[in-house]
């Protein structure tokens, strides 16, 4: 069960084993962190962030080890293909070292699991690692038991030379698993970090993940998720950045696997000058469901923000999108642009997309429009009467919606593997492949 | 070819054809004219297999077959082909692509190997040429910012790429330059052979300076109220269509000899 006492045991059973155990001040924020969640419970329907997607059903939900052996050496291999660029593979929650393949860094970066890292970097850790007032409960709850997750660090002027790519393989004996990756960017830093989420067999699992990301003055942070668990994984996520003067951070989450995905999106412009791009694309069908609830917070002036979702929902799914964008009162002249466009798939899917703006200052653009469609039948029309069939020609133009989000993103390596995944989740894809 | 008898099709419970005859031979090229709102789109996008238009009576019978009973691609891999008067824009699927797809469905319909990424490429860079398409056109999406004229000559393109039997062109000279009338002139004219037949629909005699027409019809309140040679365009650029009178009235003039040159 994954009632709130069954959690609350399992931290008391596993806390004194977890890595930084002995660290008096993460010993407190666990300890903080699992008081909330007890506290708060899984959040419902009645909670402001929470209502169209409630986790009322946790209560209730088993969760459970996959039944059978995993291989994550093959479903990594499969995953990784020829790809070069700097690999940290988790398995159920813990670094694979022998999985892993870290490979040469330029000076001044510094790539470690977080149980490493607490050993040998815990005050670097203590400043970045967030605590247990963050978020809502399910942060809470990965607060207080997450185990490994990724520390990197970059000095200033430090550019990443190719993406980190950070994977997350259910394994075989745990029932949940529970991820903190930790970016601290110096300024002028760059780097392009990609999280992957894979594995989770017929039983039901769940997984937690906390990302958070600070970029220093000037620093170019891009963020890459691909989440494609197994269809009976929960999802639950938040990626936090705060950005200094100038920086940069662009955001992409693709969201196709899991039962329930929820992805807590939010940026604070801490300095003048700041750029956020959020791009999303998720896809959706059966009775499954996704949510991403993101907020940018305009704190200073001069702070561009650019939002661009979009879902493929099918079956009798929903799709969920929340834009919250605050600007401060004295965060003048900043540029705020949102959308959010879903494509039904079927009569019985749902999309729900809804901004929040809350505006202080008087000198600002905001914009945002959302909107909910079907395949234009003009489109379907045109096709078919130049002889492809209509399934093809449905598929085709729905590759073709989903495909405006693929192309926002600038690396091409990372855009084929978004595609491809994106093809593989909608049929006849392979129909598609010569897109590639 | 192609005969059509006694035609009737409506959109939202609105009649628009009210039993149209055409009937065209293989080898013609045959020009249909009329007033704005008459039903010329709806007639070429009926036989095309747009399902927004009911058929209400009638029937289209092409090479023995029943036109109207075939599926949409059906129609076009047995080489029907309809140049749009509005193309449609299709953002996200890449014109090389979607031209790459319907090249390869109408040529595996007709038992010819499919062709591979460079035969297609070595094809469709000749057939762009000859249109006066610049070669970025196969990179960007499908119509997607495409001036009208750069569309028409898309439609003109497929065209030559697809080598229909029948091809109806629905007012693809309409708001083009002199050089791009040409072009699609150009293209309609090599396609013109004896066993392929050819709809032009246009507003303007112009064109059938360039694509001679056998026989030139007027369209006007879903019905052809005329016939005749390609003077009656000429007649008809003078004097507008208030002379045929629009009763629905159906006038026949047998078409002048030598027209069909
Ligand atoms: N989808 C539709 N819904 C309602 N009315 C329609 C629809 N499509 C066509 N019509 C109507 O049918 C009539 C015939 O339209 P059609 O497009 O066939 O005319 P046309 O002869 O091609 O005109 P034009 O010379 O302006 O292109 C018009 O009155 C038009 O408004
Ligand atoms: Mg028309």
């Amino acid at each position: 069960m994954s009632s709130i006492d069954t959690w609350v045991s399992e931290f008391r059973a596993r806390s004194a084993q977890l890595p930084g155990a002995a660290l008096p001040w993460l010993a407190a924020q666990r300890q903080h962190a699992i008081e909330r969640f007890a506290d708060e419970g899984w959040p419902t329907r009645r909670h402001p962030r929470w209502q169209h997607t409630s986790l009322a059903f946790m209560e209730q939900q088993e969760f459970a080890p996959a039944a059978q052996p995993v291989d994550a050496a093959a479903a990594l291999a499969a995953l990784r293909g020829d790809e070069t660029g700097h690999w940290l593979v988790f398995v159920g929650g813990r670094f694979a070292a022998s999985l892993s393949d870290i490979g040469p860094l330029p000076s001044g970066a510094l790539v470690l699991s977080l149980a490493e890292a607490l050993e040998s970097h815990s005050e670097d850790i203590e400043a970045a690692f967030g605590n247990a007032a963050d978020g809502d409960s399910p942060a809470a709850l990965n607060t207080a038991l997450a185990a490994d997750g990724a520390f990197v660090r970059l000095a200033p002027g430090v550019a990443l030379d190719a993406p980190l790519h950070l994977v997350s393989i259910a394994g075989a004996s745990e029932a949940s698993r529970h991820l903190r990756h930790l970016v601290v960017a110096g300024s002028g830093a760059q780097a392009t970090v990609v999280e992957h989420y894979i594995g989770g067999g017929q039983s039901a699992s769940l997984t937690t993940a906390v990302t958070r990301i600070m970029a220093e003055a000037d620093a170019r942070i891009t963020h890459l998720k691909l989440q494609q668990e197994a269809e009976q994984a929960i999802h639950l996520a938040s990626i936090a950045s705060v950005q200094a003067r100038g920086a940069h951070f662009a955001s992409h989450s693709l969201s196709f696997g899991a039962r329930l995905a929820r992805n807590d999106i939010r940026t604070r412009f801490d300095g003048e000058g700041c750029e956020a791009l959020l791009n999303g694309l998720y896809h959706v069908d059966g009775r499954r469901h996704v949510d991403h609830h993101t907020c940018i917070d305009h704190a200073r002036p001069l702070g561009n923000s650019r939002e661009f979702y979009r879902g493929l929902l099918d079956g009798q799914s929903r799709g969920v999108f929340t834009g919250r964008v605050v600007v401060a009162r004295d965060a003048q002249r900043s540029d705020a642009m949102q959308r959010c466009d879903n494509l039904l798939l079927s009569r019985q899917a749902e999309a729900d997309a809804r901004p929040e703006l809350e505006i202080y200052a008087d000198d600002v653009k905001c914009a945002h429009g959302a909107t909910v469609g079907e395949i234009d039948e003009d489109s379907l029309f045109y096709l078919q009467s130049r002889g492809l069939d209509e399934i093809h020609a449905r598929r085709l133009l729905t590759y073709a919606f989903a495909a405006e989000a693929l192309e926002r993103i600038e690396l091409m390596p990372l855009r084929s593997r978004a595609r491809a995944a994106l093809l593989a989740r909608l049929p006849g894809g392979e129909l598609l492949e010569e897109l590639l | 070819m192609l005969d059509i008898n006694n035609l009737q099709a409506s959109v939202e419970g609105k009649a628009i054809l009210k039993g149209l005859d055409l009937h065209v031979k293989a080898g013609e090229v045959h020009a249909i004219m009329g007033p704005n709102g008459s039903g010329k789109s709806t007639l070429a996008q009926v036989m095309a297999g747009r399902e927004a238009f009911s058929v209400d009576g009638g029937s289209v019978t092409w090479d023995g077959q029943d036109l109207l009973a075939m599926p949409i691609e059906e129609r076009a891999r047995a080489g029907l082909f309809l140049a749009f008067q509005y193309p449609v824009e299709i953002p996200g699927v890449s014109n090389a692509y979607f031209l790459k797809a319907a090249v390869n469905a109408v040529r595996k319909h007709r038992g010819l190997p499919e062709f591979d990424a460079m035969d297609f490429l070595t094809r469709v860079k000749a057939e762009m040429k000859a249109v006066g398409m610049k070669e970025e056109f196969l990179y960007r999406s499908v119509n997607e910012g495409f001036s009208g004229g750069e569309k028409k000559r898309n439609e003109v393109l497929q065209m030559a790429l697809l080598e229909p039997r029948l091809a109806i062109l629905d007012e693809t000279d309409s708001g083009l330059d002199i050089d791009a009338l040409k072009v699609v002139a150009d293209g309609v004219n090599r396609l013109r052979s004896p066993d392929r037949a050819l709809i032009v629909i246009t507003h303007y005699q112009r064109l059938l300076d360039y694509i001679v027409p056998d026989q030139v019809h007027v369209l006007s309140h879903g019905r052809i109220v005329r016939s005749g040679g390609r003077e009656l365009a000429l007649e008809l650029e003078e004097k507008g269509y208030g002379w045929i009178g629009d009763s629905g009235e159906v006038h026949h003039q047998p078409p002048a000899a030598g027209a069909a040159s």
